[in-house]
């Protein structure tokens, strides 16, 4: 009856990783019709080449770049390019200026603009603002005295202080064309200094000097945003958390900005020179949350929430050039890794059936089935995440041979075990199982903790390689619970292997079992002492066995009569 | 092979053992003159080599050229200044790109009339200029940080599952003795050091822990029932645990060896990639080293480290009166049955 409830539970779960595989498939089949899936997966820069993107620095008049700076810009553009996935592209200086980025594949608009933006927001208040169909009249705003002269009349008290305007300043705002000027280097004004600049619908700003700088943020996530009811409005937004400094200022500005009227109530939302937003100030903000809102899409609000959140490049770039470059390791490389990767394998099936015989099919077919799955998610997230297999990948996943195999070996070998205890096959399947998963699992976790620690940590190479030992490792954990055990269940029930035929690798005889299965007692091999006999069913009983006591004997004295300590010892083990 | 499934029915039984908690001395000594080479070694050979990836170096773009041949290239550096790890690759469709280890003003000069002369290009289309290393610091200390926080949670995680820390401490001990040799070999062999290998000894951090835990957790069912029926002193349990796991132990690492090996030998020396090379010795070494420590030094460690407990002090010295007993008594009584 036991067995029954085995086996149709072992037909169940086959049918469950048929079910994964299905849907695997079924994933990837609609990626690749409707979207931007592929059957194969992606290769990295290293095997498959991509496309080299020189970065030059644009720098107000006369400043020089530091290699502080520089190096700050590397790790913050490697971050935002890691950010969208596990590509793992090259971020490295060229001379003492430029930032060279290798990226695998040909970048689209939105990823160079992700790398190259320098995505410098600032918090700026609104002195003057018109829309478009004003510019080319250039009149003046009425609020503006026209006799100021080009220094301010009196020193500004404070960055919403009209006395910025200057006359000069006043012209340069009314020439201000937003659709020619849109593309140049604004935004490359000081940040003590009021700046003119539009939004992406054509209104004009002059905007006063910066209070609150991007680098005051310390988090900013892309979401949805809810009405005050709760419900969704479908328009994304990027949430703005300010460090403590931030959180002052903006208290400070809110409060300022509250009680003015007109577009002097608004602060505008400046990223690299372009005004995001610009809001109304309705109400005094203390906690350090802000929420900007603009034509955001998923992916924009996604992208200026990791550039916010990894911080602003301490200079503006600009793509010189953009070339393709061919993979440094080049097919034959890749082509070495899998002849031999080949033979490798071929190595340990040809090993595993010397040791296991038969059983060593079970380890073959598990492979094949652990390859398949590896296959199939590494697609799959080559198209989602842009995962990328590098040569060291591939290697990776080639050593991930003896890590799967050894959750077979580890099985296998409980499985025998348990017949050298005297049970039956199908019995010693189950309790071998209880155990071997047991192990299995205690050492996947400790292999799973350094893939997902290092993923989230990690950054460049070191996150590639902390995604492929994640995934190795579901794969295996995911393979011996949905394939190898139930297959050994239902093969326990073949006579071949039930029966133990010495070709099974599950051979009791071979195995040295002391009780064999269908109640029949054979007699112990010679090594067991005469004295054991009588008390080898009693241990097989207990579990604990004859092995140990036998192990324990050897280690004491040699002399050693078996009767008399069989006794004293039972004894005492029930005394203690 | 019947002999070997013999072999492993004799450990199971216990009708052949290897000592190996008994001679816990013997595997220290060995293990502490193998760390010892691996520190002092390299740095008597002159220190590791680290990989312009890590270092930075200097790159040349040989721009108007007709003949996009890379090996062209690798050839004429090689030749012109060897020793400096060339690497090639085409840029765009007229232009090839070589990043070799940093050279001096005279060598660059050297390698880039050498790159002109090769590809029938004026030296002016030949730019030199130095890259910073890809693998830059921030990655390295974002790694760092990332090891570090794992091995507390690993540490915290083995003193939870095991029920104590003496294992997590067997462990890590044995973890780094790995790493230590592992490294040793790089710096021993002058082996550049590239993010390839960097991989690889990682990939090796996680095979030491995982075939630890492994082996430790029959030591843990094994002496789960200490002190219930007491014919074996807390080593002997040990050692019957790892003796039984042998089997495992040699299968497992030679399954995980057979693919990495024909990679180095193969892939390498037959084949000739140098990725492959550096990835597969970290590997290689580090399954071997890895399987060895569990057993010769994690395993002993952890005894020694119980050692002197009272529970196993107590459980040691009535299992050690017991046998006293019965020997002493064993000439007198006569079997029981027969």
């Amino acid at each position: 009856m036991a067995q029954t409830t085995a086996v149709k539970k072992a037909w169940r779960t086959l049918i469950w990783l048929v079910v994964l595989f299905a849907v695997l498939v079924g994933t990837i089949a609609g990626g690749v019709i409707w979207s931007t899936a592929t059957w194969a997966p992606k290769l990295a820069l290293d095997l498959q080449g991509g496309t080299q993107i020189i970065l030059t620095p644009v720098t107000e008049q006369g400043q020089t770049v530091t290699s502080d700076q520089l190096t700050q810009a590397v790790s913050i553009i490697r971050q935002r390019v890691d950010a969208s996935g596990v590509s793992e592209a090259e971020v490295t200086t060229q001379g003492s200026s430029n930032v060279v980025v290798s990226i695998p594949g040909t970048p689209d608009d939105a990823t160079l603009n992700r790398i190259e933006s320098s995505a410098k927001l600032e918090f700026r208040p609104v002195l003057l603002a018109s829309v478009a169909s004003s510019v080319a009249a250039g009149s003046p705003t009425p609020t503006v005295d026209p006799n100021l002269s080009t220094t301010p009349t009196a020193q500004p008290t404070n960055a919403s202080d009209l006395a910025w305007v200057t006359p000069a300043l006043q012209a340069e705002y009314d020439n201000f064309d937003c659709a020619s000027t849109q593309a140049d280097n604004a935004g490359l004004a000081p940040a003590a200094e009021p700046l003119v600049t539009c939004d992406s619908n054509g209104v004009k700003y002059l905007l006063g000097p910066v209070e609150i700088e991007g680098a005051n943020i310390s988090d900013a996530t892309a979401g949805v945003a809810t009405t005050q009811n709760g419900s969704s409005t479908g328009q994304w937004v990027v949430d703005l958390t300010f460090d403590s400094t931030g959180t002052q200022q903006f208290s400070d500005v809110t409060t300022r900005l509250y009680g003015l009227t007109g577009v002097q109530n608004q602060f505008a939302v400046v990223l690299d020179g372009k005004v995001i937003t610009a809001p109304s100030t309705n109400s005094v903000i203390t906690d350090g949350r802000a929420q900007i809102s603009g034509s955001f899409t998923q992916t924009s609000a996604q992208s200026l929430a990791d550039q916010l959140k990894f911080g602003a490049l301490p200079i503006a770039f600009t793509v010189q050039s953009k070339d393709a470059i061919s993979a440094t390791l080049g097919s034959t490389q890749l082509l070495s890794g899998l002849i031999a990767g080949a033979i490798g394998l071929l190595l340990v099936i040809i090993y595993s059936l010397i040791q296991y015989r038969l059983l060593g099919l079970v380890t073959i077919a598990s492979l094949v089935i652990a390859a398949a799955l590896t296959y199939l998610l590494v697609t799959l997230m080559s198209w989602r995440i842009d995962f990328r297999l590098s040569l060291a990948g591939v290697a990776g996943l080639i050593v991930a041979i003896g890590i799967t195999a050894d959750s077979f070996i580890v099985y296998f070998e409980r499985i025998r075990d348990e017949l050298r205890e005297g049970k039956a096959l199908t019995s010693s399947v189950q309790s071998g199982w209880k155990r071997a998963l047991r192990t299995i699992t205690a050492s996947d976790t400790v292999n799973f903790l350094a893939a997902a620690v290092l993923y989230v940590l990690a950054v460049g190479n070191v996150r590639g390689f902390a995604f492929t030992l994640g995934l190795t490792t579901i794969v295996d954990i995911l393979v011996v619970i949905l394939f190898t055990h139930p297959l050994m269940t239902l093969l326990a029930e073949l006579p071949f292997f039930r029966d133990g035929h010495k070709l099974s690798g599950l051979d009791p005889r071979a195995l040295g079992a002391v009780y064999r299965g269908r109640a029949q007692f054979r007699a112990p091999s010679e090594s067991v002492s005469a004295a054991k006999k009588g008390s080898s069913s009693r241990e097989v009983q207990k579990r604990q066995t004859i092995a140990e006591r036998k192990a324990a004997e050897l280690a004491g004295t040699s002399a050693k009569a078996g009767a008399t300590d069989s006794k004293p010892s039972t004894d005492e083990g029930k005394n203690s | 092979m019947a002999s070997f499934s013999q072999f492993g029915n004799d450990l199971y039984s216990g009708k052949r053992s290897i000592d190996f908690i008994g001679r816990r001395r013997l595997w220290y000594i060995i293990s502490a003159v193998l760390v010892l080479i691996a520190l002092v070694g390299p740095w008597l050979r002159g220190g590791y080599e680290f990989g312009i990836e890590f270092r930075g170096g200097s790159e040349f773009t040989v721009s108007q050229v007709s003949n996009l041949d890379q090996t062209l290239a690798t050839n004429t550096v090689n030749d012109a200044q060897p020793g400096v790890n060339p690497r090639v690759s085409t840029l765009g469709t007229d232009a090839i790109r070589v990043q070799t280890d940093e050279l001096d003003p005279t060598q660059s000069t050297a390698v880039q009339n050498a790159l002109a002369t090769a590809y029938d290009v004026t030296p002016n289309d030949v730019t030199v200029s130095f890259i910073g290393a890809t693998w830059g610091a921030d990655i390295t200390t974002q790694a760092i940080r990332g090891l570090v926080i794992f091995l507390v949670l690993v540490a915290i995680f083995m003193a939870i599952y095991f029920r104590t820390w003496k294992m997590a401490a067997a462990a890590l001990i044995a973890l780094l003795h790995d790493l230590v040799i592992t490294a040793g070999v790089y710096g021993l062999t002058g082996l550049e050091i590239t993010p390839a290998a960097v991989i690889g000894f990682l990939t090796i951090l996680g095979y030491s822990l995982y075939d630890t835990v492994v082996v430790f957790d029959k030591i843990r069912e094994n002496t789960a029932s200490m002190g219930e029926r007491g014919t074996q002193t807390f080593g002997e349990m040990v050692n019957l645990a790892v003796n039984q796991t042998l089997v495992r132990s040699i299968n497992t690492s030679i399954v995980a060896a057979l693919p990495v090996a024909s990679i180095l030998v193969i892939g390498s020396f037959v084949l000739g990639a140098a990725t492959l090379r550096d990835i597969s010795l970290a590997l290689l070494i580090g399954i071997i080293v890895g399987t060895y420590s569990t057993i010769f030094i994690a395993s002993p460690l952890y005894v020694q480290f119980r050692s002197n407990e009272a529970k196993i002090k107590k459980n040691d010295a009535r299992v050690l009166a017991d046998r006293q007993r019965s020997t002493a008594a064993a000439p007198s009584s006569p079997s029981v049955s027969a």
